[in-house]
C-alpha cells in the first residue's frame, strides 16, 4: 500500500454518522463525560478484525444510509447493527460484502450500507483507524457536551492512520444479530432503589417498556409501567453511569447510553448490567425491552 | 459520617457521605492515588461515585474508601482563582428582589465570601461553586434561556457558577467574566477543579 495518502471520503451520512472510539474516561470530575462507542462491543469487535488496537476510532452509523469513498487501498470491517452493504469498484463493478468480515475497498470504490434488517447502529471501522485529532485524549464526538469532531458531512475527508504491525487473524467473526423482539436486560438494584415504593423493582421488570423516539446516543426515553417515587424531595445532583435507569416525576424511566451527562438530579432505581448496555443501545425506537433483576 | 455505599451496577459504587467537605477531603485521597483499576472519581454535592473496571470490583473499591485517609496538604484541585466580574447580569435587579438586598448588596455580598468548587457537571467545565453568603440563594429561573453567553456568572439553589461556553441554562445571571473557564487545549482543560478556592471580585467594564 506505500505511503500514499489513505483517506476515507463521506458521500451520504445517513440519519447519524459519528466518529467514536472508546472514549474519554477519566474526566467526570471536570465535567466530561465519557462518551465513546454506543455498542463498545462492537466497536472493540471490528477493531480486532482489523488487527487494529480495540481503541482505534470508526465510523458510528445510526441505521444505515452511510457511503464512503476510498481515497488509497484500505481493509474495512462492519460490526454491530447488520445492514446490507455493497462495495462499488472505479470501474462501476458492485458486490455485496460480508457482515463481520474483513473486506477491501480499493482506491475509488464506493461502500454503500442499506437500512439494518435489526438492530440500530452499525460500525466501519479501518485498518490503521480514522486519525481525525483528538480531543482531550480520544476522537469520540460527544453529542451532549459538544466535543470532539465535528459530525461528518457529505464531502469530509476522514484520515486513516498507518496500518498497524500485526496482520487479521480471521476473516469472520460468527456473532449472534441484535434481533430479539423484546431484548431482556439484567439490572442491579440501587443506588436510590429506597426512593421509591416496595412493589418499583418488581414493577420494573413486569412488563415490556417502549423506547420512545425520543432516544439518542444521550439516553433512551422508555413508557411503560409507572414508578412510583415514595420520597417527594430534591435529590442533590450525583454522578450518573452508563445504563442508568433514572425517573423523572412522570415515572417513565430514561436509560442513559454514551453521552449521558456526568450528573443527574433524579432518583436512578436501577442500573442495566454493563453487558447489556451494549444490547440497549442496539433496540430501536418503536422496540420494546424487558428488565430482570440479577446479572445475566 | 461513616460512608455509606450504595451500588450503581456492575462498575461503581456510590459512596454516600455527610457534606461537601467529607466528599471533597475523600475525592483529594483517592484521586491522589487511585486504586488500580478505578477510572472515574466524580465528586457531587452529598456523594462520590467510583467507577471502575476489571480487576478492580466492588469489595477493592470499598475497602479503598474505607482504608483512606485524608491526605495532608491537599493535593489535587488545590489553589485559589480570583475571578474579576463585571455585575451587570440580566437577572441581578431579580436577585436583589428575591434576596431582599439592594443590587449593590448582592455584588457586596458574592464578592465578599470565598468559594469553593464542590463538582463538576451539567457541561465540561462547569463548576458548582458553595460557601457563599447564605443571603444569595436564589431558585432557578422558570424558564430556562436558550443561550447563555460564555463567562456569564450565574447563581442557582446556593451555587454559584461561571458559565464555560455559550449553552441553554436556567441559572440567574449576574454579571459577565473575560476569564477563560474551560479550554480544551490547555492541560488540565478546566479552570475551575473540585476543592479548589475562588474569589469573585468586581471589574469594570472595558
Amino acid at each position: 500500500m506505500g505511503e500514499a495518502v489513505r483517506l476515507l471520503e463521506v458521500v451520504a451520512t445517513g440519519p447519524l454518522a459519528s466518529v467514536q472510539d472508546l472514549g474519554r474516561p477519566g474526566r467526570g470530575d471536570l465535567g466530561v463525560g465519557r462518551s465513546g462507542a454506543a455498542d463498545r462491543g462492537a466497536l472493540r469487535l471490528a477493531n480486532r478484525l482489523l488487527a487494529n488496537p480495540e481503541t482505534a476510532a470508526a465510523l458510528e452509523v445510526t441505521l444505515g444510509g452511510l457511503a464512503v469513498r476510498a481515497h488509497g487501498d484500505l481493509l474495512v470491517a462492519l460490526s454491530g447493527a447488520p445492514c446490507p452493504a455493497t462495495v462499488t469498484d472505479a470501474s462501476g463493478r458492485a458486490r455485496g460484502i460480508g457482515h463481520h468480515a474483513v473486506e477491501r475497498l480499493p482506491d475509488g470504490a464506493t461502500l454503500r450500507l442499506g437500512v439494518p434488517g435489526s438492530g440500530l447502529r452499525t460500525y466501519l471501522a479501518v485498518r490503521g483507524g480514522l486519525e481525525v485529532p483528538e480531543v482531550l485524549g480520544s476522537r469520540a464526538t460527544d453529542i451532549m457536551a459538544g466535543l470532539g469532531p465535528e459530525l461528518p458531512r457529505p464531502g469530509t475527508l476522514l484520515p486513516v492512520g498507518p496500518p498497524p504491525d500485526r496482520f487479521p487473524g480471521v476473516d469472520l467473526a460468527p456473532v449472534a444479530e441484535p434481533g430479539e423482539d423484546a431484548p431482556v436486560l439484567g439490572v442491579l438494584p440501587g443506588p436510590r432503589d429506597d426512593w421509591f415504593g416496595a412493589d418499583a423493582l418488581r414493577v420494573l421488570c413486569s412488563a415490556p417498556y417502549e423506547v420512545t423516539a425520543d432516544s439518542n446516543r444521550v439516553g433512551m426515553r422508555l413508557r411503560g409501567p409507572v414508578l412510583e417515587r415514595v420520597r417527594g424531595e430534591e435529590l442533590p445532583p450525583e454522578g450518573m453511569v452508563p445504563g442508568a435507569l433514572q425517573v423523572p416525576p412522570s415515572g417513565q424511566p430514561t436509560l442513559f447510553l454514551a453521552d449521558h451527562p456526568v450528573t443527574g438530579g433524579y432518583p436512578v432505581i436501577a442500573v442495566v448490567c454493563s453487558r447489556d448496555v451494549d444490547r440497549a443501545a442496539q433496540v430501536r425506537p418503536g422496540q420494546r425491552i424487558r428488565f430482570r433483576l440479577g446479572a445475566r | 459520617m461513616s460512608p455509606r455505599f450504595r451500588r450503581c451496577g456492575d462498575r461503581a459504587v456510590l459512596v454516600e457521605l455527610g457534606g461537601a467537605a467529607e466528599v471533597l477531603a475523600l475525592y483529594d485521597t483517592l484521586s491522589a492515588d487511585p486504586p488500580p483499576g478505578v477510572t472515574d472519581i466524580l465528586p457531587a454535592a452529598r456523594t462520590l461515585l467510583v467507577r471502575f473496571e476489571p480487576p478492580a470490583h466492588r469489595g477493592t473499591v470499598e475497602a479503598a474508601v474505607l482504608n483512606a485517609r485524608p491526605s495532608r496538604g491537599r493535593s489535587a484541585g488545590t489553589g485559589e482563582v480570583t475571578v474579576p466580574v463585571v455585575y451587570d447580569g440580566a437577572d441581578l435587579a431579580d436577585v436583589a428582589a428575591l434576596t431582599g438586598l439592594s443590587e449593590r448588596e448582592v455584588v457586596t455580598a458574592h464578592t465578599g465570601t470565598p468559594w469553593t468548587v464542590a463538582f463538576s457537571g451539567f457541561a465540561p467545565g462547569f463548576a458548582y461553586l458553595i460557601g457563599g453568603h447564605p443571603r444569595l440563594r436564589v431558585p432557578r429561573r422558570s424558564e430556562s434561556r436558550v443561550r447563555v453567553p460564555a463567562g456569564a456568572v450565574a447563581l442557582a439553589a446556593g451555587f454559584s457558577a461561571v458559565y464555560p461556553r455559550e449553552s441553554p441554562g436556567g441559572w440567574r445571571l449576574i454579571g459577565r467574566t473575560e476569564l477563560t473557564v474551560w479550554d480544551v487545549h490547555a492541560d488540565p482543560p478546566a479552570l475551575l477543579r473540585p476543592g479548589m478556592r475562588v474569589r469573585f471580585a468586581e471589574a469594570r467594564d472595558g
